[in-house]
């Protein structure tokens, strides 16, 4: 997901050299770990159809709370057990990825458009444009998001892409407070005003100057936001108002697993430390990339 | 500062009044209240009538007003699940999450306070690396999955803790650690972050200078200075932790307006959930306006720019 983007940052960078820029990429560790874990996860969920070995929906009754393998009563034919349902858990995390994934990757991208023009805008323009963009913000964050989000999803009614447009309408705002402030930095710099000066027009100033300067801002928030839109999805499928059943959404796997956890603490554990493992992965790649395009460089 | 302090509360004023329009305009939009009151099955007579009953045959715009100018005079409504006054239902809620949103906040500074000094005093040592490898991993715990924990291991396993409720002190534990680690992270790297910046500064140099002991120089004159920032983040994180407060509330069943709140989403109680947005929107608007003022206050230079 965020590592696409990496090639196109050794240009952005400036001053340093695409060799070097490479060595800063390998040379840090906490990018390498995070974009290894989640080059991982994202094979998972490309490949879930040959990784499983069961579908992730086949009830078995009279195959439930199987615990999984490094348990005594473990057995190799279902590797991390099966659920109250008896549905393989493997298969359900692997395919729990999936949605973790399309979340993450389309609310960041509603909300990463939204948010990157406001910011733009306010940022290039300033004056009475800036003005209006400052105050929309402002409004937004003043509106509880978690609590907006479960009211509006459970009025309409959960389902995966209502979960998906509730949250990019409502997490614009952490993409236009940072590109704002990005684009009044780049806005007065010197091949912007050159850029004017030879009357190239806005737009082309816009996407052509302004936009591949702040790209890896960008690309850091865009990986924040990814991962925040994860934990929030989770959030709302565990209350139940989220992604609806039987869709192996991690946060609607610990939901189902609560009433079990004190006996099956591994029912709980496993989507858990999938999410928490996710998450990891893409805010170290998005801490990452943020280290080797400061100018002087970190590490 | 007067002017300053007029035209911040007037642009709070219009905040307010926009958020409570569009968090009004927001939850009518997303579904028909008549046909959840009347139920499944419903004819559509029996709706019609409680359109007219409930005043929902007005235009948006009416309803908005109506409710806005009753909820001024202090007039919520009267709540569709738990048959009573919407105000008072919500007043006595206000100070089970006012108190575990305080909570929290204390002890996200308690744990990121002394973390980002010993970071920033030490940078790039073993220390630092441990404090930012706890905030890295802390920021991926998904604060659900955290609280259940929690549960297993203090009320199940080790059995200190009360596993849900809120009639005791000690229901609060949990609660607040679950909400609270959560904010750490990024206030120790506000604090970090700021220290750094101030202990490289003149007046520091001055102080060591001086022969100044390192922890009176860090304590006294470089923390009150690294502060600053951390003063809007709380304002701000406090808005978090309120609205976060719907899902730690409903795990541990913590009798608040979280919890409330949850409860009247899923009956579709709608006058109580606009009541309890709307409140925590003002708190939030409040609790900025305040943080604004008292930077204010203390930069001469945010009042006059």
């Amino acid at each position: 997901m965020s590592e696409a983007y990496a090639p196109q940052l050794v240009e952005v960078a400036g001053p340093t050299s695409g060799a070097l820029m490479r060595r800063r990429i390998f040379g840090h560790k906490g990018l390498m770990f995070g974009a290894t874990l989640l080059l991982i996860i994202i094979l998972m969920a490309l490949l879930a159809p040959l990784l499983a070995p069961y579908d992730p929906y086949a009830q078995d009754l009279s195959r439930r709370l199987i615990p999984p393998i490094w348990h005594e009563k473990g057995t190799w034919e279902h590797i991390l057990g099966t659920d109250n349902l008896g549905r393989d858990y493997l298969s359900r995390v692997i395919y729990g990825a999936r949605i973790s994934l399309l979340i993450g990757l389309s609310v960041m991208v509603i909300s990463g458009l939204i948010g990157s023009a406001l910011g733009l805008a306010a940022g290039y323009f300033g004056g009475r444009v800036d003005m209006i963009v400052t105050f929309i913000v402002t409004v937004r964050l003043a509106m509880p998001l978690i609590l907006v989000a479960l009211a509006v999803v459970a009025m309409i009614g959960g389902s995966l892409w209502v979960v998906v447009l509730v949250l990019g309408l409502l997490k614009w705002d952490r993409f236009a407070v940072v590109m704002r402030a990005a684009t009044q930095q780049v806005r007065s710099l010197d091949y912007v005003i050159a850029a004017e000066a030879t009357g190239a027009s806005t737009p082309r100033i816009i996407i052509g100057e302004v936009l591949p300067n702040v790209l890896p801002h960008l690309v850091v928030v865009a990986s924040v936001e990814a991962a925040s839109a994860i934990l929030l999805e989770a959030a709302l499928s565990f209350l139940g108002l989220g992604v609806q059943p039987p869709l192996p959404s991690w946060g609607l796997m610990i939901a189902e697993a609560k009433t079990y956890m004190f006996f099956s603490f591994w029912l709980i554990a496993i989507p858990g430390t999938a999410l928490a493992l996710l998450v990891l992965a893409i805010n170290m790649v998005g801490d990452g990339i943020r280290d080797v395009t400061a100018p002087g460089g970190r590490n | 500062m007067i002017a300053f302090a007029i035209k911040r509360l007037g642009l709070a004023v219009l905040v307010a009044i926009t958020v409570s329009a569009l968090a009004f305009l927001l939850l009518r939009a997303s579904g028909d209240i008549a046909i959840a009151l009347a139920g499944e099955g419903a004819r559509s007579e029996d709706i019609e009538n409680i359109r007219r009953l409930y005043g929902l045959d007005r235009p948006l715009l009416v309803q908005y007003l109506d409710w806005l100018w009753k909820m001024l005079q202090g007039d919520f409504g009267q709540s569709l699940f738990f048959k009573t006054d919407v105000g008072p239902l919500v007043l006595a809620k206000l100070p089970t999450t006012a108190l575990l949103a305080l909570f929290s906040l204390l002890f996200a500074l308690a744990i990121s306070l002394p973390l980002g000094i010993l970071a920033a005093v030490y940078p790039n040592s073993w220390v630092d690396r441990l404090c930012l490898s706890l905030a890295v991993a802390g920021q991926a715990m998904p604060n659900f999955f955290f609280a259940l924990i929690l549960i297993i291991v203090l009320a199940v396993w080790f059995r200190v803790l009360p596993v849900s409720g809120s009639e005791s002190w000690s229901h609060f534990v949990m609660p607040t650690i679950a909400l609270g680690y959560y904010i750490a992270p990024a206030f120790m790297r506000l604090v970090r972050a700021g220290m750094i910046e101030v202990l490289a500064s003149d007046y520091i140099r001055t102080a060591r200078a001086k022969g100044l002991s390192g922890p009176t120089v860090i304590l006294k004159h470089a923390l009150r200075n690294a502060l600053v920032p951390v003063v809007a983040l709380a304002a701000v994180q406090l808005g978090f932790l309120l609205g976060g407060s719907v899902v730690i509330e409903t795990i541990f069943a913590l009798d608040g307006l979280g919890f409330l709140a949850y409860q009247s989403i899923t009956h579709k109680d709608l006058p109580v959930t606009q009541a309890i947005v709307a409140i925590l929107s003002f708190v939030y608007i409040g609790l900025t306006l305040a943080a604004d003022l008292a930077n204010a206050w203390l930069d001469p230079r945010i009042r006059v720019g």
